[in-house]
């Protein structure tokens, strides 16, 4: 068995190299002194180690205001959807009503919404209601991008969940929402940790509106416009913008990897009921 | 990774709050009155005004007259066609629909293909090399795209980056020093790279996830029959994992069409109009240009475009609909 299964091994190898090396190379390269990055040769470990990149990077205006930006509009993005959708999917997923099919073949086409061609209209109303410049604009936008999403991976679970549990919770004196709440929330968590995960990652993500939206108040930003523009600032010192990126990718990457096996589940199920 | 994330249904449920009333009559499934509609209003609501209204304004626009001065004072007023007849009729629009076509398929043919081989890689690996893969997928997936096309910049620049300097050591002194992003085909070949990079772990990930759905008593009876690798592929594998692989294929269609943010913030559409797609096109028309109304027009041709691709999107979906 052994040898033939080379080739395999050998694949997978291939497969972690490719998949890893960028992410390798932009934390080692955030370490190393500035020869070393500027070398003829450049090496896979640093020859000696530096926090002076991330030094820099902190210290560069706004650093701080830009991460609680960011984490202010991702987890108001991410609860407002939550919230929003798991009152929705359990409409759908448990009651029925005219018009169930229409509002699942709606979500069905936002889901597929051209966010990039709406630029300009959000861009005109936020600015008609006074909310250009401001963060929960961008919260609001993102909530809309993940919420059908969100959606449609909650009804997937709790279709799966049998009515009669709820049912004989209700029977031993439970009202339904608080059969639903002892019940069914318990077993929707690992597609509660599936969409947040989603969520997060679009919003911490999302770029163009963040960039067209926040033009005045420099001090409104998140951290992708931030290490976009500081990487046009500080073009050559690649030192600095590697360990920006590193900062910026850090939370994203942890994350994912402690929950590593929630997150291919979780989507597994939503993709496949979905 | 065998454990499937979704709630077990055989598990007890802990009943926290026993006996408080008397059970009163059991309201079924199918009596609802107003609460699914008090449910579901906020998102209505939330599409309506976030989604619904702003794709309406995009229309409106495209049919308007609609520069700086309009977007300040408000007194657009309405051009018919004109946009779409001078849209239509710019040639460089054409070039750049064309080159949006080409990147799409060239994206989608590669994420399609080595997804379905990563996919089936992890589905014959050992448990512990199966997970490596797995974290190492996430792991990619999770990496912000903001930041993934910096460290792109970064693996190519052409002094210091370690793609130069490798090929060089390999014997390839003419990329001694070669500005990657300065060539046209060189820029649109690594986009291409970051975005198949970015994407395969989402696609091969769904892609394993159905594959492992394939009930195993399924392939040992073909086995003990006699048939062939290929054939149980032909004949269990596909029909099984099909529907998950159309779907993955058209979401990867509608995103790679959407390309935006890598190619905004690592050539702007250049060098020259090189890696100009549609939606680049579009916001470099109305922001850059200060035309609202073209770059609508060409948002809505990009929302046309696509709809030609959501059509079979949404008859896959509906075909799992029906299956319900």
């Amino acid at each position: 068995m052994r040898p033939r299964r080379l080739p395999l091994h050998l694949a997978a190898t291939a497969t972690i190299v490719v998949c890893l090396f960028p992410v390798y190379w932009m934390v080692t390269t955030s370490f190393k002194p500035n020869r070393d990055i500027q070398s003829e040769s450049p090496r896979l470990l640093p020859q000696s180690w530096t926090l002076d990149h991330f030094r820099r990077a902190i210290d560069a205006d706004g650093f701080g205001l830009f991460w609680r930006n960011s984490v202010l509009v991702t987890l108001g993005a991410v609860a407002l959807a939550l919230i929003v959708a798991l009152g929705a999917s359990f409409a759908v997923a448990r009651m029925r009503w005219r018009g169930r099919r229409q509002f699942m073949l709606m979500v069905f086409v936002a889901q597929m919404a051209p966010w990039e061609s709406l630029i300009i209209p959000v861009y005109i109303i936020s600015r008609d209601t006074d909310m250009l410049d401001r963060l929960p604009t961008l919260t609001l936008v993102y909530f809309m991008m993940t919420l059908p999403f969100t959606i449609v991976v909650l009804r997937g679970f709790i279709a799966t969940i049998p009515a009669e549990l709820e049912e004989s919770a209700q029977v031993d004196g439970c009202t339904r929402f608080g059969a639903f709440r002892h019940v069914a929330f318990p077993l929707l968590a690992p597609g509660l940790m599936a969409t947040s995960l989603f969520g997060y990652i679009t919003a911490w993500n999302e770029f163009a509106y963040a960039n067209f939206l926040i033009i005045k108040q420099q001090d409104h930003r998140t951290l992708p416009v931030w290490l976009s523009s500081f990487h046009n600032t500080f073009g050559t010192d690649w030192g600095a913008t590697m360990a920006a990126s590193t900062l910026f990718a850090l939370p994203a990457l942890v994350i994912f990897l402690l929950l590593q096996r929630h997150v291919t589940s979780g989507f597994a199920a939503g993709a496949v009921k979905g | 990774m065998r454990r499937v994330g979704r709630p077990r249904a055989d598990r007890t449920p802990p009943l926290t709050r026993p006996h408080r009333r008397p059970p009163g009559p059991a309201r079924r499934a199918t009596t609802s009155g107003p609460w699914p509609y008090l449910l579901v209003a906020p998102a209505v609501l939330g599409m309506l005004y976030l989604l619904v209204y702003p794709l309406a304004r995009t229309v409106l626009i495209s049919f308007q007259d609609f520069g700086l001065r309009q977007l300040i004072l408000g007194d657009a007023h309405f051009v018919g066609l004109d946009n779409y007849t001078t849209l239509l009729s710019d040639p460089r629009f054409w070039t750049v629909v064309r080159r949006t076509f080409l990147f799409m398929a060239i994206n989608v043919v590669l994420i399609m293909g080595i997804s379905t081989l990563v996919a089936l890689m992890a589905e014959r690996l050992g448990r512990r090399w199966r997970t490596a893969v797995l974290s190492a997928l996430v792991l990619t997936w999770a990496m912000p795209v903001v930041a993934a096309t910096t460290v792109f910049q970064w693996l190519f620049h052409s002094e210091f980056g370690i793609v130069n300097h490798t090929l060089t050591g390999l014997g390839f002194s003419s990329f001694d020093g070669y500005p990657w992003l300065a060539h046209g085909p060189a820029a649109f070949t690594i986009l291409v790279a970051l975005v198949v990079w970015q994407s395969v772990p989402f696609a091969a990930i769904t892609l394993y996830s159905a594959l492992t759905t394939v009930p195993s008593e399924l392939y040992e009876a073909a086995r003990i029959d006699g048939a062939s690798g290929v054939r149980i592929f032909r004949s269990i594998t596909l029909p099984i994992v099909r529907p998950i692989f159309m779907l993955v294929l058209s979401l990867e269609v509608i995103w790679t069409f959407k390309a935006f943010v890598q190619i905004w913030v690592m050539t702007q559409g250049g060098p020259g109009d090189a890696t100009t797609i549609l939606p680049v096109y579009a916001v470099q028309t109305a922001l850059a240009g200060q035309r609202y109304d073209l770059g609508s027009a060409a948002s809505m041709v990009t929302v046309l475009l696509m709809s030609g691709v959501l059509v079979a999107y949404f008859r896959q979906m509906f075909r799992q609909e029906a299956e319900r």
